[in-house]
């Protein structure tokens, strides 16, 4: 059974209507990313699934449960999200951001337990955060800033992870070690990971699942080497390009038409 | 880099910045001083000596003490505590700086409702409603601001932005009333609203303190979902907070403590602001270390307000509010300057 689904979910922002009676299922312990062009939705369906937008109809499942039924701190003990650009309140450190990770497992009494103690040294670990757990959040580059945020979740200790576009904002080289965390995570936890993403050629090679979203509702889901064609890029991101292979990885490539600068073939044998 | 200790039982655990402890270690026997300091002090110097001699064992100078000035600084220091601790609170659910009970208008909702009381039933009613009458227009607007806020859910920015309107619109019916009011009401209603603790008794002291002894250990309960409030919204609803549930109860014990205090001494302004700041200084980012500490120093600075304005103009006896900037903002600049060395 699939650990989050949606069913009949129409989602409205503004009186405008976003998402239409969708039904998605989140494949477990996969990697699933949402894509998309710009305002199709993907970010408020990814709210929607973790309870931070309420639904306009219908309804969404996490473990066959309506969430809206369930308390908001048993669906936190199952579901962590990381906003997008979230905002640290000035002077507060690595070490107390990445403790507020435990708070749906806290209570008055037990604010501090062994467990505590060890999930939030091995997130910092594992995000490599322990040289830097006593610096400010707002005085870190934005990669590092952003493994702060992604240790939190961490530290929640849930079984699902929602991100919301986690490398927006962040250089090649740190999209890259941030999108290497999450997969390293689903590998050796089996944790299953949600996200937005911007970039298609890095979500066709991160994904596992992938659901492109447009004009209201999910246009096409699957692998990506089996959705993503010239025909659905166009129809989705209205984008006239050829699909290729990735010369490393061996997932689609997508590059698009449109103009620049065009080397001659024997330029380009030079250079190769 | 900052030291913890872990204490762990099989029904508690906790774990404690030892920074903040050796601050509020500090802090008590400096509070301990200034109280000394404030009984000593008035129209008859007393040295602190005889003060603790006479507190023990009822001498001549038992009445001065005991019935004249440990009432009123006893007052002074919950009056301070309360608002420095709602300032914390409105800072935190605001997310703002600035925030105070007087900048958003609960500070002026309890004003307006004092200025009316004075101006239009002082007499036919007993002045004992006085901080009813106050705590009423405290909580009506607190009511007006989240009213208006309110869009299926309040968000911090329109809580300041409607508070700040409101505020001024509080503000001007207040001049409005003491502009229309007899000159002698106009005097009591300027005293009120600089704030002031002349002539508390102890009658006065008991009827504020239940509401510090119920709000204070409240807003400690909701220590930790404060602190995670302060990660933004999406935050605190991923971390499982009841977001709409626990905002309303922040506004409405920082409103109940503020509401109170100036029900009791007038509008004193500025603690709710300056104390919660010199606290940042001093200890760690956490409400539970912020909030003691928080009212230590806003106890201890309306406690060395109202010693000053008893002492310094003898034999006038100035409202504290005159002195509570005259006495904080020195102490702040000073904070700031050393925090940037």
């Amino acid at each position: 059974m699939s650990p989050l689904s949606s069913q009949a979910l129409s989602l409205s922002y503004e009186q405008r209507l976003i998402i239409d009676a969708l039904d998605l299922q989140i494949p477990r312990s996969e990697i699933t990313v949402f894509v998309g062009s710009n305002g199709c939705g993907k970010s408020t369906l990814l709210k929607a699934f973790a309870r931070l937008l309420k639904p306009q109809q219908g309804s969404v499942l996490l473990d066959g449960v309506a969430i809206q039924k369930q308390s908001t701190r048993q669906v936190a003990q199952k579901l962590a999200i990381l906003p997008q650009g979230p905002n640290a309140p000035e002077g507060l450190t690595v070490y107390q951001l990445v403790k507020q990770g435990r708070y749906p497992h806290q209570n008055w009494l037990q604010q501090w337990s062994a467990q505590d103690e060890c999930l939030v040294t091995q997130a910092l670990e594992a995000t490599d955060l322990i040289p830097l757990m006593h610096q400010p959040v707002d005085a870190l580059s934005g990669g590092q800033r952003q493994r702060a945020w992604i240790a939190m979740t961490l530290a929640q200790d849930t079984e699902i992870v929602l991100l919301d576009e986690p490398t927006t904002y962040l250089d090649l080289t740190h999209q890259i070690e941030i999108l290497d965390l999450l997969f390293d995570l689903n590998q050796q936890q089996q944790k299953t990971i949600v996200m937005v993403l911007h970039d298609l050629n890095l979500a066709c090679r991160y994904a596992h699942h992938m659901v492109a979203i447009h004009n209201r509702t999910v246009h096409a889901q699957g692998r990506p080497e089996a959705i993503i064609t010239e025909d659905i890029v166009r129809e989705v991101f209205h984008l006239d390009c050829t699909i290729s292979r990735d010369p490393l990885f061996g997932t689609p490539l997508c590059i698009p038409f449109g103009k620049g600068r065009r080397l001659l073939k024997e330029q380009a044998n030079v250079l190769a | 880099m900052p030291k913890f200790y872990t204490v762990r039982h099989a029904a508690l655990s906790l774990q404690l910045n030892l920074k903040t402890l050796s601050v509020l270690a500090l802090l008590l026997p400096c509070v301990l001083a200034c109280v000394l300091l404030a009984l000593s002090a008035g129209s008859q110097w007393l040295s602190p000596l005889t003060v603790l001699n006479e507190l023990v064992a009822d001498g001549r100078y038992a009445f001065v003490l005991e019935t004249l000035r440990l009432p009123r600084i006893v007052m002074a220091f919950m009056v301070g505590a309360a608002l420095a601790v709602s300032g914390l609170m409105l800072q935190s659910l605001i997310r703002n700086p600035l925030a105070s009970p007087d900048i958003i208008g609960i500070t002026g909702g309890a004003s307006a409702a004092a200025v009316f009381f004075l101006s239009f039933l002082a007499g036919s009613l007993s002045v004992y409603w006085l901080p009813v009458a106050a705590i009423i227009g405290a909580l009506l607007t607190a009511l007006i601001i989240y009213g208006l806020a309110w869009q299926g859910g309040v968000s911090p920015v329109r809580l300041v932005l409607i508070g700040i309107g409101l505020a001024a619109g509080m503000n001007a019916i207040t001049t409005l009333m003491i502009v229309l009011s007899p000159i002698a009401t106009s005097m009591t209603a300027y005293v009120w609203l600089t704030g002031s603790v002349y002539g508390t008794n102890w009658q006065d002291v008991s009827r504020l303190l239940p509401w510090l002894l119920v709000l204070l250990p409240w807003a400690m309960s909701l220590a930790r979902s404060i602190d995670a409030q302060a990660l933004g919204d999406a935050t605190a609803i991923n971390l499982g907070i009841a977001l709409q549930r626990d905002r309303l109860l922040v506004l409405f014990i920082s409103v109940g403590l503020a509401g109170a205090a100036v029900a009791f001494a007038g509008a004193v302004s500025f603690v709710g602001l300056i104390a919660p700041h010199i606290a940042r200084l001093l200890v760690d980012r956490r409400f539970a270390s912020l909030a003691p500490v928080s009212a230590l120093i806003g106890g201890t600075l309306v406690v060395l307000a109202d010693t000053l304005g008893r002492t310094v103009f003898l034999p006038l006896d100035m409202p504290a509010g005159v002195f509570v900037a005259a006495v904080g903002a020195p102490f702040f600049i000073y904070l700031l300057y050393r925090h940037q060395q």
